[in-house]
């Protein structure tokens, strides 16, 4: 479905320090310097498969993305979806995608979403059965009701991204670019948000490739990930084998039927945390059988629970060792 | 053809936001009076001296309302702001959604800016032409025929204006802004369309230049049939002139967009 060879966007950047001289310099002679935002990756991702896009700010995912879509033409590479050329903006690729951006809306400000919707259907060509069909499900999933004839302007940030998804959807798009789609949007709406994104890619088949720097968001829909950090490709493949990639060991939460001390959890392993009636061990994966079964022997364990280290944490990880590379080499 | 079939719906919208932005429009329409003070001005500076034309006209004072009432008339039609919304959307990031449509940009923000004119139309011209058949009839013409020609050079002055802004908004793309330069365009267009003074009261030398600009026929041609100034004969060959200039302002307009697409850089995360 997105086949994507050496792709490339360099900017040229003017560069000027701050000051009225440098300003009134810079009137005569400028300084440019090349930002490689996209420096040469290479992927392709499968019809119907949900891909999470990783990076820090500044990698080049949103770049990536507004490449895929079209927006940008890239400094060299060569990039396919679905069998098109993305910048050459053909409309029968355009109908085929959309990009929801957290950031920017499509929604016509002053007028309720009932109309940004009915103008998407005349702009797409949607038949009005598969319309009418289609705001039905979108209405009843996102649970719109009466927002859709409310002034956009008027709506709550989570209302209105709910809305700017069903205006995304009016055409159906095969490929789904979302980039930040739950930025701003308190817990329950990230909820709502996710359930809907992949309940659409389930029932639809669509292709759906999603940057957000919220983990849950990435854990909860993406079971591959590609990583880009300085706009280069650093990995490539399952969610948790990234994980044990860059943090192979798990943490093990204990709790107790009465509190116990730093020092009776210490043998067991590195602590992470221990209070009052509650302990948080990092163990290697090797380890974790063996951990348990002193712990269960040596002290009053109510429950336990095993799980991999927050994906904050990971990235985090991830990110930095990147950065320790990058300054070594340099 | 997919696009035709969105018109109708686009124009629809178009004139819905117009009517949600009507305290904005009333605000623009009073910006855009200017003729009406240069009517004043004139007409009292007609009644103090004789005003000769470059033909040798006579320029009475209701002449001189006859022209400014259609200028006035002729600037809320042929109206666009492209430009502006170019810029905008550029420096916020939003162009973006724009172009993600299966439908050219282009004609979007077209279609915005015609929609938005039956209203601006509806509020100003019953009074102006009211004032015009009122005061200054005599100064209108009398032939069908030039009637007949009249809404294809108010067309045509709108594709100018419109082109224009689309070539000049284009730059945007290259240059982060190209506001101010679409003033130095607005600057030209003031002296050189017979928005503030009509052209036959420029040096023979100065009107012979205006005459080959493209901003005469924006305002000046279609005021100029208005008022009886050409007869079909000697209109035709300006509406072609006209639509000449119209046209190369599209190839201009689109040209600069295409390269420009390709230098976009998609400010704006």
């Amino acid at each position: 479905m997105i086949e994507v060879r050496n792709l490339t966007k360099h900017y040229r950047v003017h560069k000027r320090p701050p000051g009225l001289a440098a300003a009134v310099k810079s009137l005569f002679k400028r300084e440019y310097t090349t930002v490689k935002a996209v420096d040469g990756i290479t992927f392709a991702i499968k019809p119907g498969e949900r891909v999470g896009f990783l990076g820090p700010n500044g990698a080049g995912k949103t770049t990536t993305l507004k490449t895929l879509a079209g927006l940008l033409h890239p400094s060299s590479g060569e990039v396919r979806v679905d069998g098109h050329v993305p910048q050459k903006r053909e409309a029968e690729y355009l109908k085929k995608i959309m990009l929801v951006m957290g950031q920017k809306q499509q929604l016509l400000w002053d007028l309720p979403p009932a109309e940004t919707f009915e103008l998407n259907r005349a702009i797409y060509d949607v038949p009005r059965p598969d319309f009418v069909r289609r705001m039905k499900e979108l209405s009843e999933l996102l649970e719109l009701g009466d927002l859709v004839n409310k002034p956009t302007r008027q709506l709550s940030l989570g209302e209105r991204m709910k809305c700017e998804l069903a205006a995304a959807l009016v055409h159906g798009p095969k490929v789904l670019f979302l980039d930040e789609p739950t930025i701003g949007l308190d817990v329950s709406m990230q909820v709502v948000m996710r359930d809907f994104i992949r309940r659409y890619n389930e029932t639809t088949g669509a292709t759906l490739i999603l940057t957000s720097h919220y983990m849950d968001d990435v854990a909860a829909l993406c079971p591959r990930v590609i990583v880009i950090d300085k706009g280069t490709l650093s990995f490539d493949g399952a969610l948790d084998v990234l994980v044990k990639q860059v943090r192979p060991d798990k943490r093990v939460t204990l709790r107790f039927s009465q509190p116990v001390t730093l020092e009776q959890v210490t043998p067991l392993g590195q602590v992470v945390r221990c209070e009052g009636a509650q302990a948080v061990l990092q163990v290697s994966h090797d380890q974790v059988n063996a951990v348990v079964g002193r712990a269960l022997a040596s002290l009053p364990v109510v429950d336990l629970n095993v799980e991999n280290p927050p994906l904050e944490e990971v990235m985090s990880e991830l990110f930095s060792r990147s950065r320790a590379t990058r300054e070594q080499a340099a | 053809m997919r696009a035709l079939k969105a018109l109708p719906a686009l124009m629809r919208v178009g004139f819905v936001e117009s009517l949600a932005y009507r305290a904005e429009m009333i605000v623009w329409v009073f910006a855009t009076t200017m003729p009406l003070v240069m009517m004043v001005l004139w007409t009292a500076v007609a009644e103090a001296v004789p005003v000769v034309g470059g033909g040798g006209k006579a320029w009475g004072s209701t002449a001189f309302i006859a022209y400014f009432l259609c200028v006035f008339t002729v600037r809320q039609l042929i109206s666009a702001w492209a430009c502006w919304e170019m810029n905008y959307e550029v420096r916020q990031g939003t162009l973006a959604m724009r172009l993600l449509r299966p439908i050219h940009p282009i004609l979007t923000y077209a279609v915005g800016n015609l929609a938005a004119l039956p209203l601006r139309a509806g509020v100003t011209l019953p009074v102006v032409v009211l004032l015009l058949l009122t005061q200054a009839r005599e100064h209108l013409t009398r032939d069908w025929r030039v009637w007949a020609l009249f809404p294809f050079a108010l067309f045509g002055g709108w594709l100018i204006t419109f082109f224009a802004n689309v070539a000049i908004g284009s730059l945007s793309l290259f240059m982060e802004s190209s506001v101010k330069l679409m003033e130095v365009w607005l600057a030209a267009f003031f002296v050189f369309s017979g928005y503030l003074f009509p052209l036959d009261l420029f040096p023979d030398w100065l009107s012979a230049i205006a005459r080959w600009l493209p901003f005469r026929y924006q305002i000046g041609l279609p005021v100029e049939l208005m008022t009886g100034v050409h007869t079909l004969e000697s209109a035709l060959p300006l509406l072609l002139q006209q639509w000449a200039w119209a046209g190369a302002l599209v190839v201009l307009a689109l040209s600069v967009w295409s390269f420009g697409l390709r230098r976009f850089q998609a400010y704006g995360g």
